[in-house]
């Protein structure tokens, strides 16, 4: 029972990172009604330059940290406003395929930086088990969740109690109305994408020192991120948080109770994602879509 | 009685080149090449079948490269157990594989959009993990080593030149079909549904009949292009068959151009030769930029840019010029050099 709560727990802590990947995808999706399928190459990137920044400038780890975080939104609005922009009103199989473009550009361009050689990344947390009741935990998972938890609370509080966070959400809701009452509708999505790469670019930090940095480091990070936005709802950011800590414990449980779990994780994303579509396409927190004609 | 459309002289002279090219090709490249354009030949007939299903019937799918796992899985393993000669298993390939392909067409049938690429992504993802999962049989990492395919009759034939007349034929064979799929009543459906999904409904089309249709036939010449590849490469491994390769599929396609007949093969031509000449170019050095030897980097590039610039492809700027020639030519006596993707000739009942 007590290995039980100790997966529960780890699952926990993996699941703020898809969490935060999947929160990612939620904005991006919010703002313009597309699933960005270059978030994980555009986090992993992000997390290159905060390796380059704690390797060779010999910077620590939180001010490394804070200057990718900048470095990741502008990136995210300089995407946006370049590639994106131009397909404004094309299709969705359109839009779909360019962010599948720049999957191939971002991971092509980190691969040829880097390297495919596996890094080790230190991170912010050095990993040590602290009793707690019966239960080990770990303090990088702890760290992590706190991490994570931070973020979505500024998150909150952006959105809830400043000008530009309300002009965001308007933008994404009612951009027509928006546009005549002097929102620049074009600019709050990109600034969606930029804080998209941002929050991308936090959780690419927190799960590299667990799994090794390299250029496919987030590929199957991504499908857990978009496990956990299909489970929530994927426009809503609350769902994809509590849908990402679920998918967290789902796999933790997986990896360790079916035999050879580890090579069905995927899979089994794949289930949910299947599962949940047909059976709750809104997801748990998402309004049902209606069909337009 | 159906008239038959005069055929324009330069069609018949553009026919009897491609035949010769096609035919004369081992003859005059080294083995090397040969082998090249083997695989082109594979990658065409994926193409051709992602072609039915994104670029006729609007369904995106990023996991084509999973039922070519199926096709060449099922080669490899009935090869090298059983000991089934290995074209005896190309059918079989490709009908498990479409088979693959209907039993996932049943759920798409209720993701559309961008779902439906989510679903498909997350198949991709999945397969090779899962391939290494089950190795018993399929020979987990290591993989599966199948005996080289030799020349049959005592022909006398490299194996290159063998295994380039056996791809390019079937190649030709399925192209010539998925040609007259696209041109029936079938092919006229299926660009229904692309066109406006509530529209074909209406129109008394089967949504459900013609989807998963389409998904069996796309899944079908997936599991024969896994199936020749395998045998070409006489070797798979579930890394064979990852994302990479699935989106090779789409940028190929997207890049070759969706919904256009000749897409598949142009797209076919640029997924196998694009990877070749980016290596050839790496290290060129033009001032201080040094060319990168990666072709992820230009196909995600090219990808965009085809897509603003030039929406269908290589095979729609070709089709621009061939309307171009023919308006130069004075072609107001042939009518019928209306665009094919853009409006069907209807079927005329006597």
């Amino acid at each position: 029972m007590l290995a039980f709560i100790q997966q529960i727990v780890s699952g926990i802590a993996s699941g703020g990172i898809y969490a935060s990947l999947a929160l990612a995808l939620v904005l991006v999706y919010r703002a313009m009604d597309v699933a960005n399928f270059a978030q994980g190459e555009m986090a992993t990137f992000s997390t290159f330059i905060s390796y380059s920044l704690i390797e060779y400038a010999h910077l620590d780890f939180w001010t490394a940290f804070v200057i990718t975080i900048v470095a990741s939104f502008a990136l995210g609005i300089g995407i946006e406003r370049l590639l994106i922009r131009p397909f404004e009103g094309a299709p969705v199989l359109t839009l779909v395929i360019v962010t599948l473009g720049l999957f191939t550009i971002i991971n092509g361009v980190t691969g040829l930086v880097w390297g495919y050689v596996f890094k080790e990344y230190r991170g912010a947390f050095i990993s040590q088990p602290v009793r707690f009741g019966g239960l080990y935990l770990d303090t990088q998972d702890l760290g992590v969740l706190a991490v994570v938890l931070v973020m979505l609370l500024l998150l909150y509080l952006f959105f809830s109690r400043t000008k530009i966070g309300l002009a965001m959400r308007a933008a994404s809701l009612y951009p027509e109305s928006s546009r005549l009452l002097g929102v620049r509708v074009g600019w709050m999505l990109a600034l969606g994408w930029g804080l998209a790469a941002a929050v991308g670019a936090v959780s690419g930090m927190m799960v590299a020192p667990i799994i090794f940095l390299d250029p496919n480091m987030m590929q199957s990070i991504l499908l857990f991120a978009f496990a956990a936005a299909v489970l929530g709802g994927i426009e809503s950011p609350l769902g994809s948080v509590v849908g990402g800590i679920a998918i967290g414990i789902v796999m933790a449980l997986v990896g360790t109770y079916i035999p050879g779990g580890q090579d069905l994780r995927l899979a089994f994303g794949l289930i949910v994602i299947v599962v949940v579509l047909l059976v709750r396409p809104a997801g748990l927190f998402g309004r049902a879509a209606v069909r337009r004609v | 009685m159906r008239r038959l459309p005069a055929v324009r002289p330069e069609i018949v002279g553009l026919v009897v080149v491609g035949g010769v090219v096609l035919i004369g090709l081992p003859t005059v490249t080294n083995q090397f090449y040969t082998f090249e354009f083997a695989k082109v030949a594979i990658f065409v007939i994926a193409l051709l079948g992602l072609n039915i299903l994104t670029g006729y019937s609007g369904q995106i799918s990023l996991g084509n490269g999973a039922f070519m796992a199926v096709g060449g899985y099922t080669t490899a393993i009935l090869v090298h157990g059983p000991g089934v000669p290995y074209w005896a298993t190309i059918p079989a390939a490709g009908l498990l594989a479409g088979v693959g392909g209907v039993l996932i067409g049943i759920p798409a049938l209720r993701l559309t959009g961008i779902y439906l690429a989510l679903a498909t992504f997350a198949l991709a993802l999945s397969i090779p993990p899962v391939l290494n999962h089950f190795d018993s049989f399929t020979g987990g990492h290591s993989g599966i080593v199948m005996p080289p395919v030799l020349a049959p009759f005592g022909l006398d034939l490299s194996q290159e030149q063998w295994l380039y007349y056996l791809n390019a034929g079937i190649a030709l064979v399925l192209f010539a079909f998925a040609w007259g799929v696209v041109r029936s009543r079938t092919g006229r459906a299926f660009m229904a549904i692309r066109d406006s999904e509530t529209a074909a409904v209406a129109s008394g089309i089967n949504l459900a009949y013609y989807k998963t249709l389409a998904f069996g036939l796309s899944a079908f010449y997936a599991g024969v292009a896994g199936s020749l590849l395998a045998i070409a490469t006489s070797y798979l491994n579930p890394d064979s068959f990852g994302l990479s390769l699935s989106l090779a599929l789409l940028v190929g396609i997207v890049i070759g151009g969706l919904g256009l007949d000749f897409g598949a093969v142009l797209g076919g031509l640029f997924v196998v030769w694009l990877p070749y000449f980016a290596e050839k170019a790496s290290g060129l050095q033009i001032g201080v930029f040094s060319f990168p030897g990666k072709p992820d980097i230009i196909f995600g590039a090219l990808l965009i840019l085809i897509l603003f610039f030039a929406p269908n492809g290589a095979a729609g700027l070709l089709r621009r010029g061939w309307l171009w020639y023919l308006s130069l030519r004075g072609a107001a006596r042939l009518p019928a050099a209306e665009p094919v993707a853009e409006r069907e000739p209807t079927e005329i009942v006597p």
